[in-house]
């Protein structure tokens, strides 16, 4: 039996070994020696220098951002969606991931071709008489982008942990007295925290490393440390200094998963 | 467990197996790298319907995006057309074959003398390029969103233009444009040059819309901006679609570019590589190039063969240098060099 286990495991032992662990060795291999192959911390160390810090904390403070924005957003919704079971529900959940459907970064240039000054949003606005919006180019735009771009992530975990929750479970704490408020705070949000947590970790990790939003909607001009990475392997070609800073990003997405994962035995 | 280590072993064997296959197919081809739309694609099809050599084309946006590529040997390419910096650094690391050039008649007999003289500023005994189109990096403006005549760099530092201007996203293209503004050379190592280059970009940061590169194109043509730092080449062409746009060569000075067809050392298909640059050399060839992507052609035959008189007296594709002083050509920095430029740029852009 355990054999015939072992056997069914190949293809993930195989794939898991060729496109992750390796090329997970090759970042820890270039991240910690330079270009005469000798061991070296400095790429690592490299992330205190001006230009690599601000952009880092940019990251971080942005994809925060968007990561609260996704929440507040994603978290009524699914729970409109896990109520609405049925064919309204699962027509919603369609519309939601239909964007999907089309290419991401394609999705992304519509925001530049829509927000941009000549725009179409600018040129129904100014056909209204309203004033014109300027935030293309900007941080802002580049939350909107991340917050569009990685909403489902966040909603969909959130639908499948807020549609699991038993019906019974709600029904009892009325009996017992809670009102609303009280049954949100004591039954239902404690009880999705694991959709919580998934949703979290999705948008957040890809938001901290994302470089096409910022390039496309950012006009280049707010540098993220995913940009500075992209560029040390395509323009600057020193891949270990590119390997040394995602070893450092990496760093920082454990860290996120740890203190989400200690909030998660918390609540337990 | 042995079983699946064993698996994997032939797994990853048949893998590597199948990806040199792939690249090293004894086919009748030439693997041409290229910038992006940087050649009229039909010249491609007439090519391989004169020689019967399939052409495998791939593209690059940047010289500093092509380099690692072509360095690691990861793709196997026959022909680059890298720019004159490019193509010093590239000779230096040894990634260059000299060239045969009684393969490539076309060569010597269409390029014009003076593009080769100033060939030798990256490549001193013309041994390993021949130039397949040049040109000046300068301002485009539209008219109608200015009020007065651009003529120099420091427009560029304008309160005026703020969320007006367009800078070309590139390390060097944009040093040139704060160095040429101070009368510093492009290819200064200088460390208080280069501080003060540096505060400058900072100090225009906050005027500028964006840092693109392909994209200004676009832009200048869709009224999105009133002034960018462009390619004249790409000049021409915008001028076509909007007839409010004028480039100038601002006073202080620019860049002069070359970039030049070479074939790489290791290339895999040498003979198949001299004939597609002898084809590109070819008069009329250089001509459809001249006329679908409008970069100036340093190809004395081809200039010869345009009707249009306004095209082949145009101060932009064909300006006249003599009246410029301080033009000049990019050098390459240095692996030293390189790194400082591009940790201060790393400085301007995260700022």
């Amino acid at each position: 039996m355990n054999s015939k286990k072992n056997i069914l495991a190949t293809p993930y032992v195989v794939w898991s070994a060729v496109f992750i662990v390796i090329p997970l060795c090759m970042i820890l291999y270039y991240g910690l020696t330079d270009k005469t192959g000798a061991f070296t911390l400095e790429n690592i160390a490299a992330i205190a220098s001006v230009g690599h810090a601000r952009a880092l904390w940019r990251s971080i403070l942005l994809s925060v951002i968007s990561t609260i924005i996704c929440f507040l957003l994603a978290y009524p919704l699914a729970m409109i969606l896990a109520d609405k079971k049925g064919r309204a529900g699962g027509f919603i959940i369609l519309l939601f991931i239909l964007p999907m459907w089309m290419n991401f970064l394609l999705r992304t240039l519509a925001w530049q071709t829509l927000l941009e000054k000549t725009g179409v949003i600018n040129g129904i606005l100014s056909f209204l008489g309203l004033p014109s919006l300027r935030i293309i180019n900007t941080s802002y735009a580049i939350v909107l982008g991340m917050v569009y771009n990685f909403l489902p992530f966040m909603v969909l975990p959130l639908y499948n942990a807020l549609s699991k929750i038993d019906k019974n479970v709600i029904n009892a704490a009325k009996d017992l007295g809670a009102n609303k408020i009280q049954t949100f705070f004591h039954v239902i949000l404690p009880l999705s925290v694991p959709g919580i947590i998934s949703g979290i970790t999705m948008v957040f990790v890809p938001a901290l490393t994302t470089f096409v939003i910022s390039t496309l909607l950012g006009g280049s001009k707010v540098l993220l440390i995913g940009n500075v990475i992209e560029q040390e392997f395509t323009q600057a070609s020193n891949w270990h200094l590119g390997s040394g800073l995602s070893i450092v990003l990496m760093i920082f997405i454990l860290i996120n998963m740890i203190v989400t994962a200690l909030f998660e035995k918390a609540e337990n | 467990m042995n079983k699946v280590w064993a698996f994997l072993l032939i797994t990853i064997i048949i893998l590597s197996i199948c990806g040199c296959g792939a690249g090293e197919s004894n086919d009748n081809v030439v693997i041409v790298y290229n910038w992006g739309e940087y050649i009229d694609p039909d010249m491609l099809e007439q090519f391989e319907a004169e020689t019967g050599i399939r052409v495998i084309y791939d593209e690059f946006e940047t010289n500093e995006t092509m380099y690692p590529k072509v360095e690691a040997g990861a793709a196997e390419y026959d022909v680059v057309c890298p720019s004159d910096y490019m193509i010093s650094k590239m000779i230096q690391n040894d990634l260059l074959m000299e060239l045969n050039f009684d393969h490539i008649p076309n060569a010597k007999n269409n390029i014009g003398m003076q593009y080769w003289q100033q060939s030798e500023g990256f490549d001193p005994e013309n041994k390993y390029s021949v130039p397949y189109c040049w040109g000046t990096v300068g301002i485009l403006y539209n008219r109608t969103m200015v009020d007065e005549p651009i003529t120099s760099w420091a427009q560029l530092w304008d309160e005026k233009y703020r969320d007006e201007i367009l800078m070309q996203d590139s390390v060097r293209d944009a040093f040139m444009v704060a160095e040429k503004l101070y009368g510093y050379s492009m290819n200064t190592l200088d460390a208080q040059e280069l501080l003060t280059v540096k505060n400058a970009l900072i100090e225009q940061k906050p005027l500028v819309q964006a840092y693109v590169i392909d994209q200004v194109r676009d832009k200048m043509i869709g009224n999105e901006a009133a002034i960018g730092v462009i390619y004249s080449g790409e000049a021409i062409y915008t001028q076509y679609e909007n007839s409010d746009l004028e480039y100038v060569i601002p006073a202080e000075g620019t860049n002069v570019w070359i970039d030049s067809w070479v074939i790489l050392k290791n290339a895999p298909h040498q003979e198949n590589a001299e004939k597609f640059i002898d084809f590109m050399c070819r008069g009329d060839v250089a001509l459809k190039n001249f006329e679908y992507i409008t970069y100036s052609t340093p190809n004395d035959a081809a200039k010869a063969l345009i009707e249009d008189e306004e095209i082949k007296n145009s101060p932009i594709a064909f300006p006249d240098l003599s009246q410029y002083d301080a033009l000049e050509t990019y050098t390459y920095l240095g692996e030293e060099g390189d790194t400082l430029y591009n940790e201060l740029w790393k400085e301007i852009k995260s700022y």
